[in-house]
């Protein structure tokens, strides 16, 4: 046998750390808590198994989209310094495994999810999986610059299927959950994407920056923060939450405006000059927690 | 070298197995629970 053979690790079974960094667990960190939130804010109260049920399909089928993503993008993966290293375009894993995995974990998680909850909150978390592959990785991203606009939408589930996966059905509040992280997703990932421009453009995937440029970004990312900002603060403006949601939604939406101004005043174009979108971007991730988390202290507490 | 491929195999087989053991161990679990939830049950 060459040596060669012996030695490429794609020959070697993978190791199984290697499957769990395929989920992306940092993003599905944030798909958990919002998931758990929708759960917690809804008027029903299941029990801690079921609800645990939820949450743990919810995070799988945020995995299987993982997976699936990278098994689709190996080949953009592996153009991008940011990616180079994940399990595939590194070769230490088949693009068959992956395959197998992403669409098993999917499967298990909506299966698991009819069974425990119902099958309304089992269909939302099958819609937004296929989304998430089919529309947004396969479709939207290699083609439009509106790729992020319209696949924020698969991000944007995870609190209505924790709301349905309580209640059996759908309400405002949680479409409104719905609205504010679909609305949070183009100025979050566009201030990512103006500071790692260069990767996305060696990669060939046309990320708004790319196409339209910085100035025109960065002017579109202050547009979408203002409606991002109203549907935060209209649970509260409709009576659905009380003041501490309303007046802390409010502070929060106004810093992220602040913030997204200053981006939209930078006119630098070289990543190590992109302060205010570094600072932008870290406070996003922030928002939604802090957001979320104050929407259930607020439910819970009757504040 | 084959041997040390082979003990690289081996190990990764075994990490594999023991990964798997503890997730369908932790499923029957589970899967006991929802039904104890779902049958109203309260202990």
């Amino acid at each position: 046998m060459p040596a060669m053979e012996m030695t490429n690790p794609a020959v070697l079974p993978a190791d199984w750390r290697d499957f769990v960094a395929l989920t992306k667990p940092r993003v599905m960190s944030l798909v958990v808590f919002t998931g758990l939130c929708g759960l917690l804010a809804a008027p029903v109260q299941l029990p801690l198994v079921l609800g645990f049920t939820a949450i743990l399909c919810i995070a799988l089928g945020a995995g299987a989209c993982g997976a699936l993503n990278q098994w689709y993008e190996v080949d953009v993966d592996a153009k991008m310094r940011r990616t180079a290293k994940r399990p595939l375009p590194a070769g230490r894993m088949s693009r068959q495994s992956a395959l197998h995995f992403g669409v098993g974990l999917g499967v298990f998680s909506v299966l698991l999810m009819g069974l425990a909850t119902n099958w309304l909150a089992a269909l939302m978390l099958l819609v937004s999986i296929l989304f998430y592959v089919l529309i947004y990785t396969v479709w939207l991203k290699p083609r439009t610059a509106q790729n992020i606009v319209i696949g924020g939408a698969a991000g944007a589930f995870p609190p209505l299927i924790g709301w349905v996966a309580a209640t059996g059905h759908v309400a405002t509040l949680p479409i409104l959950l719905f609205a504010i992280i679909f609305l949070w997703t183009p100025p979050h990932f566009w201030a990512l994407s103006l500071f790692v421009r260069s990767d996305y453009a060696a990669a060939g995937i046309p990320m708004l920056p790319v196409v339209a440029g910085f100035e025109s970004t960065r002017r579109q990312i202050f547009l979408y923060t203002l409606p991002m900002a109203a549907s935060a603060v209209a649970p509260w403006l409709l009576g659905l939450t009380g003041p501490v949601y309303g007046v802390s939604a409010a502070v929060f939406s106004f810093v992220f405006l602040v913030l997204a101004g200053r981006v939209a005043a930078n006119r630098a174009t070289q990543p190590k000059d992109m302060e205010a979108e570094k600072h932008l971007f870290a406070y996003s991730v922030f928002y939604l927690f802090a957001l979320f988390a104050v929407l259930v202290a607020d439910r819970w507490l009757g504040w | 070298m084959v041997k040390v491929e082979d003990e690289i195999i081996r190990k990764r087989q075994r990490e594999r197995a023991r990964v798997m053991a503890l997730l369908l161990g932790a499923f029957v679990i589970l899967l006991f629970f929802i039904t104890i939830a779902k049958t109203g049950m309260n202990w």
